[in-house]
């Protein structure tokens, strides 16, 4: 039940109870997540929405709406925003106990530098468009079939009430010597299944051979795996004859030296891999700059089998990757829902002034909403807009929880995202695909991969005949990142209305369907996201978007959160092993 | 649908099983009723259809549902209406029968008999078998419909064929689809329809088509049988003469193979003229064949096909030249021209009509009266030890003997085919080498050895010679002694190859093939030509090259490991033949011998004879058992009881005129059996080694 925050006459609205298991403030996707979880482990759980935009930042919304969010929470805005809250409706009918403590709640900044281009306002800015856009705000993400996030779903949604579309295709452009030859890139489509690679038309028949032997090699290494130590004789005689194995130390070598020298697979397939299967950020065989993020080569397999099992799990899923229809923002609406069915309470645009504490130990008792009212709770989840106050002691948790790193990240990383409005497709007859631009394909000083998610409107991200294309890397250096993203953008679209003055000579999109004209710009935004990491606490915080593609950082952050809560508790109960079945055989959840 | 584990039924899946078969039990019976007294009625036509529905393999249902429309359509006359609605009735009882089991036979016929009767529209098949292909794409059951269909609703092939590619790109691991795809490739190459012309064209790109599946995915097998008909496809000669006896350019003196004349007695100027083909064909006759002589020859030839396959086609054919009686000039050679395909009559198995004749000559010399041929009393046991045959001295006449090919005269347009084609195979095997230098594959390696081969074969044609040494036996004997290691299970096939290509190697020039030729040590025991074939102890499993060897009168296979002498039926002219120390099986496996009527002499001992109580090879060759075509009743009355037991010895040996055989160390060679073949065969004059009389 959703309680409604406006009531007749009587001055603010109150809520009732007012004691909770759980208060959970933020409707982003993890708050989200663990509100359903907790409900539906059969606590009492309130959600307070305090931003005037749902699921922020994990919200999908129009372009005006998208850009006011932004600046409301980037770093020149934000402080005054909350604080007006705070000071303007300072209680007044608030309930004389002087037991707690109030510490005020301030919010920081998600996002700077956001940038605005607005090339065609007529075509994007129209109010009558405006409910015709989803735009991520943390875009480009996609889910992969076998993912968490998705197993996450089958086991919650029960009356089927998300649909997906597939992503039709991904393409991996790397630098090569080809650039020497006509100064253009290669487009090539990642081959992850077999039959992709019996289709591919850019491999040799030597990659494809390599490719497919290396795809044979992890299978037989996952089921020996799992089947764990009851393997029978025979079966390793198959694999002896196979000749190759990955042996334990294999799994602890850099992914790229076990595919460049054990595997021995071209340069191009190992880049393929690296950057658009498993997703590598840094430029894996330059040891200096990627110190940070080597992947090793037991992700690497554990990566590359995500994508595998992907591919087929569903009958009407064509590739291994999907997307919501509405846009990123229904993942969390959805979990709200449910959070809702399972007897929780959510209550919406109520800020959140203050925390109360207790005035002799100083712990956790509960939230001052901006009515004045109390509300008690054993444990908050604040989402990462809020600072948590110092001063809040920490009386039952051992120190190494405090802070919990759920994202393992440099914290000085950013990650520096686009969204762009085109009027066209990169490729004819392709509506919804990603392209991964390999460190230094586009620039020089390119540290980092460049991951690009081209939307139609058949997602309904766009009104038809628009293309919506996010785009993100990560960044230690905010002003390289933006050079990074500001390249491909540049490679990709052209600025001018016309269209036709463009160089086609320098086309990037050479490889056999050549699009003469390339995407035209009708909007755009660039903006760099703070990457705020969660951590437990009595009051525990949420954390921001990751840099990745996909949502399992998502699912882990809110199953720790979850855990360190409630250890006792089965993360989302799987009651009805029947649905399990169903879906396994194929017969529902995707719509495409 | 495919390599699923078979799993125990749980308690619950058996009581629902007893469960339905109760209800089955219950319905059938009421079908039965209606069956045997005929009732048609609204009532029990619901009864079968929901037997159907139940049980789709029930085909006495489907029958009963085929007697009820025909009693019903009779019934409506030719009110279109009624008849639709009859009819639409049947497609919905299959369609319901089909979704409880789409592999029933009974609702297929069923559906495909509705649909031949025209009234019934064809625009709902196609979505239907849609859904059944996404089903379980390899279906082979949707995809005979599929054919039954799009014949029906004139489907243009190259819309299938489509279809086929969008399949395969689904998943390549797909029989039926490849299969659907060389059917309807076949039709557009035979029918040049637009965009598949020329065929050289339309063969590299299915080749680079498959050759995609292949490297992606060596282990499936699917994209490789392709590729198998593909490589057929391609390497498929049009000319189809390769040798002759006598050959082109040689001189035959009549007088020496009289003996080989069917009748003896009157005709003494005879001569055998065969002629060997690349493939099996049909249609040779004396119009289609002319052979004109300088001499008085009956010009009315009568042609024989040796050993017949199914369709009727042989791969040689023999006929008998008569020469009148009375040369005019007997110390003269008479020129002996044929020419073959003169009219377009000749047939091959592959549906090509040989439209290219060939022409060739040779002279004969006709002796100068009528030399009654005697065998005479004295004639000598033939002793196959070593000692008594020594290398040979040819005369060069005897070399025009022996090189039996046939010039070949190609024409400018199958040359270029041949060179095109040539140039195809050439890049499959740079490609099939890629392949194997990336990984160890067997099949990989089965298909090199015969790419290679069909190289041979397509650019010695492109050239039109025949006798030259090709660089590649060494390599594909290799592949095969390779594969005999690395896939034991099929040994003896790859054996058999090896065979074949090792005598194609060794009998591939003369310079070669006379070091297999020896002089037998007293030449006047044979009735002509003394020269010995001498191809022992090579460890050969089966006889190949046959054509090659249609000179060959003596012939050594002793000391091999032969089981087939499949084709030896071809050498018209052997009358010696040693087989002795092989693994001969059975006398099914000498049937080829039934045709070797000229055969005097014959040393099948040391053999596996009558070892196996089974005789696996019975219903492959002919036999009273297989097909009963050339076997006469009356001559098993002949020999008694033992013709119960020894009825396949029988079968060889009874239109055999040997005159000395041996079969000593056989299991089956003992007295009785000894017995019976002297009373079988009068005119033996040597059984082992013994003198009869």
């Amino acid at each position: 039940m959703t309680y409604m925050a406006a009531e007749e006459d009587e001055g603010p609205p109150r809520i009732e109870p007012t004691s909770f298991d759980l208060i959970v403030v933020g409707t982003g996707l993890p708050e989200s997540i663990i509100a359903a979880a907790a409900a539906s482990a059969g606590k009492t759980v309130l959600q307070i929405n305090p931003d005037p935009y749902y699921h922020s930042p994990f919200a999908s919304l129009s372009p005006k709406d998208l850009i006011s969010f932004l600046h409301l929470h980037s770093a020149t805005t934000s402080d005054h925003d909350y604080t007006d809250f705070r000071t303007v409706d300072s209680p007044t009918d608030q309930t004389t106990d002087s037991s707690f403590n109030i510490l005020p709640l301030s919010t920081r900044p998600l996002y700077s530098s956001v940038e605005v281009h607005v090339y065609s306002p007529e075509k994007v800015l129209d109010d009558s468009l405006q409910k015709e856009f989803n735009l991520d705000l943390a875009g480009p993400r996609v889910l992969f079939c076998a993912d968490p996030m998705v197993d996450l779903i089958v086991d919650v949604d029960v009356q089927n009430c998300m649909s997906f579309m597939s992503v039709d295709t991904s393409y991996c452009i790397y630098d090569e010597c080809q650039k020497g030859k006509g100064g253009g890139l290669l487009w090539n489509s990642v081959p992850g299944s077999r039959n992709a690679i019996f289709r591919d038309r850019s491999l040799s028949l030597k990659e494809k051979n390599q490719l497919m032997r290396f795809f044979k090699l992890l299978q037989a290494h996952y089921h020996s795996n799992s089947k764990s130590s009851t393997t029978t004789s025979n079966e390793e005689d198959d694999e002896n004859n196979s000749s190759m194995k990955i042996t334990p130390e294999d799994l602890e070598t850099p992914f790229v030296e076990f595919l460049t020298c054990k595997i021995r697979l071209s340069p191009k397939l190992t880049s393929i891999i690296l950057y658009a299967i498993t997703m590598a950020d840094y430029e894996q065989d330059n040891v200096e700059a990627c110190k940070k993020d080597i992947v090793k080569t037991k992700v690497g397999i554990d990566r590359l089998m995500l994508y595998h099992k992907s591919v087929g799990r569903f009958r009407g899923a064509t590739g291994a990757m999907l997307y919501p229809i509405y846009g990123q923002g229904e993942l969390a609406h959805f979990f709200c829902r449910r959070a809702a069915i399972m007897g929780g309470i959510s209550i919406t645009q109520m800020p959140v002034v203050g925390l109360l504490v207790d005035k002799d130990v100083g712990n956790y008792k509960g939230v001052k909403l901006v009515t004045g009212q109390e509300l008690f709770s054993h444990h908050l989840i604040l989402a990462p807009t809020f600072v948590i106050p110092p001063g809040l002691t920490t009386p039952s948790v051992s120190p190494q929880d405090v802070y919990y790193d759920f994202v393992q990240q440099d914290a000085r990383e950013k990650v520096v995202r686009g969204i762009c409005i085109t009027d066209n497709s990169f490729k004819p007859d392709v509506a919804n695909c990603l392209v991964f631009y390999t460190p230094k394909s586009l620039c020089p000083d390119q540290m980092t991969s460049v991951r690009i998610f081209q939307l139609s409107s058949n997602v309904r991200a766009c009104p038809s005949g628009m293309f919506v294309v996010y785009l993100s890397t990560i960044c230690g250096d905010v002003v390289q990142g933006k050079r990074s993203i500001n390249a491909a953008k540049e490679a990709l679209f052209s600025t001018s209305v016309s269209g036709n003055s463009e160089d086609n000579s320098r086309d990037p999109l050479r490889e056999n369907t050549v699009v003469k004209v390339k995407p035209t710009l009708l909007w755009s935004t660039l903006y760099i996201q703070e990457l705020i990491m969660g951590g437990f606490d009595c009051v525990s915080s949420t954390p921001m978007p990751d840099g990745n593609l996909q949502y399992s950082h998502v699912v882990d952050a809110a199953l720790k959160l979850f855990q360190k809560m409630y250890p006792d508790d089965e993360f989302f109960p799987k009651k009805m092993p029947w649905w399990n079945e169903v879906v396994e055989n194929g017969a529902c959840l995707s719509e495409g | 649908m495919h390599g699923r584990p078979r799993k125990a039924p749980t308690e619950e899946e058996q009581e629902a099983s007893v469960v339905k078969g109760a209800k089955l039990r219950s319905i059938q019976a009421k079908f039965f009723q209606f069956h045997h007294t005929n009732t048609y009625t609204k009532e029990a036509l619901e009864v079968n259809a929901k037997l159907l529905e139940m049980n789709p393999e029930f085909i006495t249902g489907w029958n009963y549902r085929k007697l009820a429309v025909q009693y019903h359509l009779e019934a409506a006359q030719s009110d279109e209406d009624s008849i639709k609605s009859i009819l639409d009735e049947e497609l919905k009882v299959v369609e319901s029968a089909l979704m409880t089991n789409f592999k029933s036979y009974g609702a297929w016929h069923h559906r495909k008999w509705v649909l031949n009767m025209g009234h019934s529209s064809t625009d709902r098949e196609l979505f239907l078998l849609k859904k059944f292909q996404k089903l379980d794409a390899r279906n082979f059951h949707a995809w005979n419909y599929r054919r039954f269909v799009t014949a029906l609703k004139n489907i243009p092939d190259e819309e299938e064929l489509q279809y086929t590619t969008d399949m395969i790109y689904e998943n390549f691991s797909n029989y039926s689809a490849w299969h659907n795809r060389s059917v309807l490739l076949s039709r557009l190459l035979k029918e040049e329809v637009e965009g598949y012309y020329p065929k050289e064209k339309v063969l590299t790109e299915e080749f680079e088509f498959v050759r995609n599946a292949l490297f992606t995915d060596p282990d499936d097998q699917s994209g490789w049988f392709y590729h198998l008909w593909l490589l057929d496809q391609t390497v498929k000669l049009e000319h189809l003469l390769v040798s002759s006896w006598p050959p082109n350019g040689s001189n035959v003196n009549v007088s020496d193979y009289c003996a080989l004349s069917p009748s003896l007695s009157s005709i003494s100027r005879t001569l055998p003229l065969i002629l060997c083909f690349s493939e099996a064909v049909g249609g040779i006759n004396s119009s289609t064949v002319s052979v004109v002589c300088e001499s008085n020859m009956d010009s009315n030839l009568i042609w024989t096909p040796i050993s017949v396959d199914k369709s009727g086609l042989a791969r040689t054919w023999l006929t008998y030249l008569t020469f009148s009686s009375e040369p005019m000039h007997p110390s003269r050679n008479y020129l002996v021209k044929v020419s073959i395909a003169n009219s377009e009559g000749i047939i091959s198995s592959a549906g090509f009509c040989c439209s290219n004749p060939s022409h060739m000559a040779f002279t004969v010399c006709l002796p100068s009266s009528n030399t009654e041929f005697d065998e005479g009393p004295d004639i000598e046991r033939i002793d196959w030890s070593e000692e008594n045959f020594s290398s040979n001295q040819l005369h060069s006449e005897n070399l025009g003997l022996i090189n039996s090919f046939n010039e070949l005269t190609i024409s400018g347009d199958n040359k270029k085919t041949y060179e095109t084609n040539a140039k195809i195979i050439a890049d499959e095997i740079d490609y099939c080498r890629e392949l194997l230098s990336e990984m160890d594959c067997k099949i990989g390696k089965l298909t090199l050895a015969r790419l290679l081969l069909a190289y041979d074969a397509l650019s010695s044609a492109s050239r039109g010679v025949q006798d030259q040494n090709m660089f590649q036996y060494k390599e594909i004997l290799e592949l095969y002694h390779d594969l005999m290691k690395l896939d034991p299970p099929h040994f003896q096939y790859y054996k058999d190859q090896y065979s074949l290509v090792f005598l194609k190697q060794e009998l591939a020039n003369e310079e070669s093939l006379l070091k297999y030729c020896y002089q037998y040590r007293d030449s006047t025991s044979l009735s002509n030509n003394s020269l010995c074939l001498c191809l022992r102890g090579l460890s050969l499993s089966q006889i190949g090259c046959i054509e090659r060897l249609l000179w060959v009168q003596m012939l050594d296979l002793s000391n091999n490991g032969i089981r087939s002498i499949e084709g030896l039926e071809s050498l018209q002219l052997l009358c010696c033949l040693n087989l002795s120390n092989n693994k001969i099986c059975s006398f099914s496996a000498l049937e080829p011998l039934r045709l070797l009527k000229s055969l005097k002499v014959l040393d099948i001992s040391h053999n596996e004879i009558g070892a196996h109580p089974i005789d696996t090879r019975r219903y492959l060759c002919a036999s009273p058992l297989s097909h009963t075509s050339d076997w006469k009743r009356e001559e098993f009355v002949v020999s008694g009881p033992e013709m119960t037991i020894y009825w396949d010895a029988f079968s060889i040996f009874s239109g055999l005129n040997l005159r000395q055989l041996s079969v000593t160390g056989n299991p089956i060679a003992d007295k009785k059996f000894k017995l019976f073949l002297c009373k079988l065969l009068p005119a033996m004059k040597w059984l082992d080694d013994e003198k009869l009389r």
